[in-house]
């Protein structure tokens, strides 16, 4: 098997060569240059160390997130203190210490919010991908489900299981990733059958190789970039919707605190005790954002071209 | 008095990856009624060359200049362009479903383009794109003037955009690739229409193709590019049977059945360059077989090799064509100055 | 090394469907993309398929490698019916027959490295992996032309031709017997053209391949192959020699698109004889009757809009010639009259 002599070949320069630069190093590079991206990284770093490390913070503080501080955390008419120096946050209409609560809420609100997109994001996945590419019949059973899942009114739904299955973190994970599996699934499926057409599938194909293997190899590759970045869009929203479901009272409940129940207990308050609604509502918003930005970040790093 | 003067026009685009010197240094002139064929494969340059002649390469790096009846191109004035822009001359693209707007009927956009520049009525302007229609040769053109360009087929779509390009009788078409999209019958039928509007109103043509077989077919002139330079310029026949540049020479022995070449094919080692980092010395001269130490340092200028025929390559002049004793002598030059 | 018979097909046919309807979905009409087909293609030749847009050509290569099913009509590789196998039972054909592709861009996934693409018809196979795999992926790159040290590097980082040749490293990984190249160097600048299409024909004498070769390049398809089937609307309209073809082609379709063909050799332009036809290619979801070349054909007669003409040696012809008309071109004829009249719509239009 010699190699073939393609003529006498002068020597030829080397090509200005870009040593091997997958698309993933390039998305990369693009991502580190962005300084938004940056920003909301280390924000989202810094309050997955501090949800990680909840326990050691309230030892901390001196207070647990169910300590009632009659000393220091209730005003005389049983109304919550303002920020102090004992409560730098202020306390809630229990006297109990706001920044411990809102840390143990981050534990919830991130725990649900990522575990829901993540499961949601996996079922979309496999649905969307079976979907788009194992032919019609397939499909019109798999997009017909899809489409029942979406007209599901999600809220009612949500409020009727928990009424019936009682509230918990498990649940709200199974709620939320079941609402918003079809939505990836439609995207997923969209560009599946878009790859579908490509010639690198046909040319698997022609190779022998069975769906399966081309749905692994050839397909999910090319998925990766627009899940990635619905993921990250996805996880904002699954904590606003944990936050709705324990703010209507069928997610966590008290005492265990989370973000969504604290704001529901501090609308009776909000005119006495800006801080109590205020708090919440702000790690709520602050967190939403800080995802969305990287979200949209990471989808221009993948595709510069919009 | 030419019609088109090109002096010296070099255009450069800064992009994220750096400076694309895409032309660099072209001059070239284009006679009344003339038909100048411009060859050159990806990344020659010959596409941006009159595209920026006619304005159409915004946030480009342009120098030299373009005379046309005395005027500059290059530096006139947006309305001015507009005006020139055509009416005197004319453009048919490669792709004629995107440069026909889609949501407009072909009646419409025909007599949009004549009414910006002329004064006439919109009946008048009507009445001229179902004449256009009928030159060019589309059937029942009264009909089909109402109808939106994707009711077209390729072939019968390169031909409205000749009757556009026509409308305005301009003294110059450029025509870029105008039948690289099509099969070989319609190719052929739209170069015989091109050709038969060329004699019928005198009008110039520049045709830019890779295909050294369609210029074959129209063009009286040839230009070769590579590398955003012109390397040889010659009349169509000296051009396919006494070729003087490696390259030109090496773009003939690569097509199958072309003139003055046996049967084999003695393809052009590597790939063109990136405009990018173009070649010190002469562009060429990493794929060229006969190499000399000069050639990796000047740059040579196109100078006469023959009536009529120029070169840009420092191989002496006489050696021209495909004969075993000019090849032969050929090797020894490069040999002898030293690779 | 002309030899047996290695692809036979017989009367193949391929439409697709056009369907109407939301819920229950209708047949109304189909693309009649390959109408007939039988040819046959022996060991060791290049057979040349030339034809225009909507000729069916490349249906017809996806009908050779089984990458579709067919309408109806049989394919027989090596003495094996293959029309109607199952796709687990394909199998062991794909190591026999395998397929370049025309779009460099489009043929290889930007997202794999280029080892791990040519070696996919290792891992499928189940044929070889991790060392010896690598070793194998980085013969076939040297075998082709490319650098082995590039093995880890993304298609991106290549140009067109080079990308065209991990295309044929990949289709020649697992030694096949037959290579259907459709348009491979369709799409790629002249001077690399001549590159690839001396790399095939260099390794189609080293390795003993049997060629496929589809191309709309008259020029190009000449030059490699042995013989040539021109293709209109879904049929075979001749079938001879290359040589013979070009020099006497005896189908006034064959003849029209010779010489519309577009040829690098001034005297010979300046020397024939235009035939230029009216009108585009119909669709193939409606072709003419009898004939679907009648609307078109200066030559064309009442007989030929009721009776399509079948592929066989005409009078006068080898027996290796075939044309499938039944009024096929003799010396003196005038072709440039435009099509006869014989009731066909000619519309010059779609």
């Amino acid at each position: 098997m010699a190699a073939i002599d393609l003529g006498s070949l002068p020597a030829l320069p080397a090509p200005p060569a870009i040593e091997g630069r997958g698309p993933w190093q390039l998305a990369w590079a693009r991502l580190r240059r962005d300084r938004v991206a940056v920003t909301c990284a280390i924000f989202i770093a810094v309050l997955l160390l501090v949800a990680l490390l909840a326990k050691p913070i309230s030892v901390l503080a001196g207070y647990s997130p169910t300590d009632q501080d009659r000393v220091n955390g209730i005003s005389p008419d049983g109304l919550p203190m303002p920020p102090s120096v004992h409560h730098w946050l202020g306390t809630d209409n229990l006297g109990r210490d706001l920044l411990v609560r809102i840390v143990y809420g981050s534990q919830v609100s991130l725990a649900v919010g990522v575990g829901a997109a993540v499961v949601a994001v996996l079922i979309g996945v496999i649905v969307g991908m079976c979907a788009g590419y194992l032919g019609p019949a397939v499909d019109s059973i798999l997009a017909r489900l899809m489409d029942v899942v979406l007209s599901f009114p999600f809220l009612l739904f949500a409020i009727a299981l928990a009424t019936v299955a009682g509230p918990s973190e498990l649940l709200e994970i199974a709620v939320i990733a079941f609402f918003s599996w079809a939505a990836v699934g439609r995207i997923v499926r969209g560009q599946t059958l878009a790859i579908r057409e490509k010639e690198y599938v046909e040319a698997a194909r022609s190779l022998g190789a069975g769906p399966l293997r081309i749905m692994l190899v050839d397909v999910l590759p090319n998925l990766v970039a627009p899940v990635i970045v619905y993921t990250t869009l996805l996880i904002p929203v699954s904590i606003v919707f944990e936050s709705t479901l324990s703010y209507l009272g069928v997610g966590i409940i008290p005492p265990t605190p989370s973000w969504g129940n604290m704001i529901s207990d501090a609308q009776s308050y909000y005119q006495v005790a800006w801080w109590f609604l205020l708090f919440p509502g702000l790690a709520l918003i602050l967190t939403t954002l800080a995802f969305n930005l990287l979200g949209d970040s990471v989808r221009d790093a993948l595709d510069p071209r919009g | 008095m030419s019609l088109l003067t090109v002096r010296d026009l070099w255009v450069s685009f800064h992009t994220a990856d750096g400076l694309v010197q895409a032309v660099r240094g072209v001059s070239f002139d284009v006679q009344p009624g003339q038909t100048l064929g411009i060859v050159g494969e990806s990344g020659s340059g010959k596409t941006v060359c009159t595209q920026t002649l006619i304005g159409l390469v915004p946030g480009a790096d342009v120098r030299g200049q373009a005379f046309f009846d005395g005027h500059d191109l290059l530096t006139m004035r947006p309305a001015e362009l507009r005006a020139v822009r055509g009416a005197r001359i004319a453009t048919i693209f490669q792709d004629p479903l995107s440069s026909l707007h889609p949501l407009y009927r072909v009646g419409w956009q025909i007599a949009e383009m004549i009414q910006a520049h002329r004064n006439v009525t919109r009946r008048a302007a009507r009445t001229r794109a179902v004449e256009l229609l009928e030159m060019v040769g589309i059937p029942h053109a009264v009909r089909r003037i109402d109808d939106y360009p994707h009711q077209f087929s390729g072939g019968m779509r390169q031909r409205v955009m000749i009757a556009m390009a026509l409308a305005l009788e301009p003294e110059l078409i450029i025509a870029d690739e105008p039948t690289t999209a099509l099969d070989a019958t319609v190719q052929a039928q739209i170069i015989d229409l091109l050709r038969r509007l060329r004699d019928e109103f005198g009008t110039a043509l520049v045709m830019i193709t890779h295909d050294l077989g369609v210029v074959a077919d129209v063009a009286d002139e040839v230009l070769v590019m590579y590398g955003g330079r012109v390397v040889e310029s010659a009349g169509r026949r000296p051009i396919y049977y006494e070729p003087h540049h490696p390259y030109t020479k090496g773009l003939l022995e690569s097509i199958p059945g072309a003139a003055g070449t046996s049967g084999e094919l003695r393809p052009i080692p590597g790939q063109p360059p990136s405009m990018i980092a173009v070649p010190e010395g002469c562009a060429f001269h990493p794929r060229c077989r006969y190499t000399m130490g000069r050639c990796m340092v000047d740059q040579p200028d196109l100078h006469p090799v023959g009536p009529g025929h120029r070169s840009a390559c420092w191989l002496p002049g006489r050696l021209l064509g495909f004969g075993d004793q000019v090849e032969a002598e050929r090797v020894a030059a490069a040999r002898e100055v030293g690779a | 090394m002309s030899g047996d018979v290695m692809l036979r097909l017989d009367n193949v046919v391929k439409h697709f469907p056009i369907r109407r309807g939301a819920l229950v979905r209708r047949q109304i009409g189909a693309v009649r993309a390959v109408d007939g087909v039988s040819l046959e293609v022996r060991r060791g030749e290049t057979l040349g398929l030339v034809g225009e847009t909507g000729c069916g050509k490349s249906t017809l290569a996806r009908c050779v490698t089984r990458l579709q099913p067919l309408t109806s009509g049989t394919v027989e590789f090596d003495g094996r019916d293959v029309s109607a196998l199952s796709r687990r039972a394909l199998r062991p054909l794909r190591r026999e027959v395998q397929m370049i592709f025309q779009d460099p861009y489009g043929a290889l996934n930007p997202r794999r490295r280029v080892g791990s693409i040519i070696g996919d018809p290792f891992a499928i196979h189940g044929i070889a992996d991790g060392q010896e795999r690598k070793r194998l992926v980085q013969d076939l790159m040297a075998l082709v032309g490319l650098n082995p040290e590039h093995y880890n590097r993304f298609p991106a980082d290549f140009s067109g031709g080079q990308r065209q040749r991990i295309g044929v490293a990949r289709a020649l990984a697992l030694r096949p017997a037959l290579v259907v190249c459709d348009e491979p160097v369709s799409a790629l600048d002249v001077s690399i053209q001549a590159q690839i299409l001396n790399l095939l024909s260099d390794l189609q004498q080293s390795l003993g391949l049997t060629y496929v070769f589809i191309a709309h390049d008259l020029s190009v398809v000449e030059h490699v192959s042995d013989r040539v089937a021109v293709m209109y609307l879904g049929r075979i309209v001749e079938l001879a020699d290359a040589g013979e073809l070009y020099a006497r082609p005896r189908h006034p379709y064959s003849a029209a698109l010779l010489s519309a063909a577009s040829i690098a050799d001034l005297d010979m332009a300046d020397r024939r004889e235009r035939i230029v036809l009216t009108g585009d290619v119909p669709s193939p979801v409606a072709p003419p009757a009898g004939c679907h070349f009648h609307p078109r054909c200066p030559k064309a007669q009442a007989i030929c809009v009721r009776e399509a003409p079948k592929l066989v040696a005409r009078e006068g012809d080898r027996s290796t010639h075939r044309t499938a008309c039944h009024f096929p071109v003799v010396p003196g004829d005038d072709l440039t009259g435009g099509p006869a009249s014989v009731g066909g719509a000619v519309d010059g239009g779609d």
